[in-house]
């Protein structure tokens, strides 16, 4: 099992995502360099968070252009694992592998924060360590998470069952004021239709160990790594 | 030509920044404001044979790159003998 994490300039917890499969995990870890066009052999390719590029013009707009991003649409259409996390799930809006797209926080402002979220599916590669409806603690650090789409595909998403985390208090309740960004539905979390694509706004790669206050994300990591093969496979 | 595009939220999109505005405005006695969107505006330089053609690639410009069609609609001038504005 070999974990990718893409390097955009501006990327920012490339090392965190590495820490953890290389360090926690003891998976094998290898950075892609946003100029590879390769993906050397990665069953898993992870968008960490950051400011790619800048964020110039829009959060993940330019990252779409790099060379890396052409092989991880192949990938991704393959059925390769493909994980954008913060700004990376920006930049897979963007390039388009994830409906939808992420607009300012309601609130206006930078939220850095623990949230509660509802496991909605766990059939999924990324989930399948987690039970049913689990809800688990996850931080978030992000001034543009606010998920929007349109009714037509917000009715899409959730006929399919594409959203696979929503912000909830710590029963498990998705209210108004467990939002922490103005996300349509709650939104913190989508899959693309095949289910093979994630995009979640939350950080499960600083909460991998008890030092840092919780170890629910450590889950998503763990389910990718015993599920990889098989959705390769499939 | 010089092409001036202008990008704007979708009317469906909750802007937060244009409703602080509004507020901000309203403190400081414009009462009469209904509403403040807030966009971009995106100076474009380009060569192009006739204004249609320019129109036709500033137009494909902004369904690529320059506007993203989930959350933002644009729109645009064409000035033929545009300078860029210091």
């Amino acid at each position: 099992m070999k974990f990718g994490v893409v390097v955009f300039p501006g990327t920012w917890s490339d090392r965190d995502c590495g820490w953890v499969i290389d360090q926690v995990l003891g998976a094998e870890l290898q950075y892609l360099w946003h100029k590879d066009a390769d993906l050397k052999g990665c069953d898993c390719v992870i968008l960490p968070g950051g400011f790619a590029y800048g964020d110039y013009l829009r959060t993940g707009a330019i990252a779409r252009f790099a060379p890396v991003m052409e092989k991880i649409g192949e990938f991704a259409d393959r059925g390769g694992l493909v994980w954008g996390i913060c700004n990376g799930f920006q930049v897979l809006c963007e390039a388009g592998l994830l409906p939808g797209a992420l607009i300012r926080n309601a609130s206006l402002e930078f939220r850095c924060q623990w949230t509660n979220l509802v496991v909605e599916r766990t059939d999924l590669a990324f989930t399948s360590q987690c039970s049913e409806r689990e809800v688990i603690r996850v931080p978030i650090s992000h001034g543009e998470g606010n998920y929007f789409a349109d009714p037509a595909t917000l009715s899409r998403l959730e006929q399919r069952g594409q959203v696979i985390f929503r912000y909830c208090d710590a029963n498990g309740r998705v209210t108004n004021s467990a939002n922490p960004n103005g996300s349509t539905h709650n939104i913190a979390g989508i899959v693309n239709a095949r289910g093979n694509v994630l995009g979640m706004m939350p950080h499960p790669e600083r909460c991998a160990e008890p030092e840092l206050g919780g170890t629910d994300g450590l889950k998503l990591f763990r389910s990718v790594a015993a599920n990889a093969m098989k959705v390769l496979v499939s | 030509m010089i092409a001036r595009v202008i990008i704007t939220p979708k009317p469906v999109v909750n802007d937060p920044q244009g409703i602080t505005v509004k507020q901000g405005l309203a403190s400081l006695g414009f009462r009469e404001v209904g509403d403040v969107r807030i966009g971009k505006y995106i100076e474009v330089s380009l060569e192009a044979s006739s204004e249609h053609e320019a129109r036709q690639r500033v137009e494909a410009m902004c369904k690529q790159l320059l506007a993203n069609h989930v959350i933002e609609d644009y729109r645009f001038e064409i000035e033929p003998d545009g300078h860029k504005r210091r």
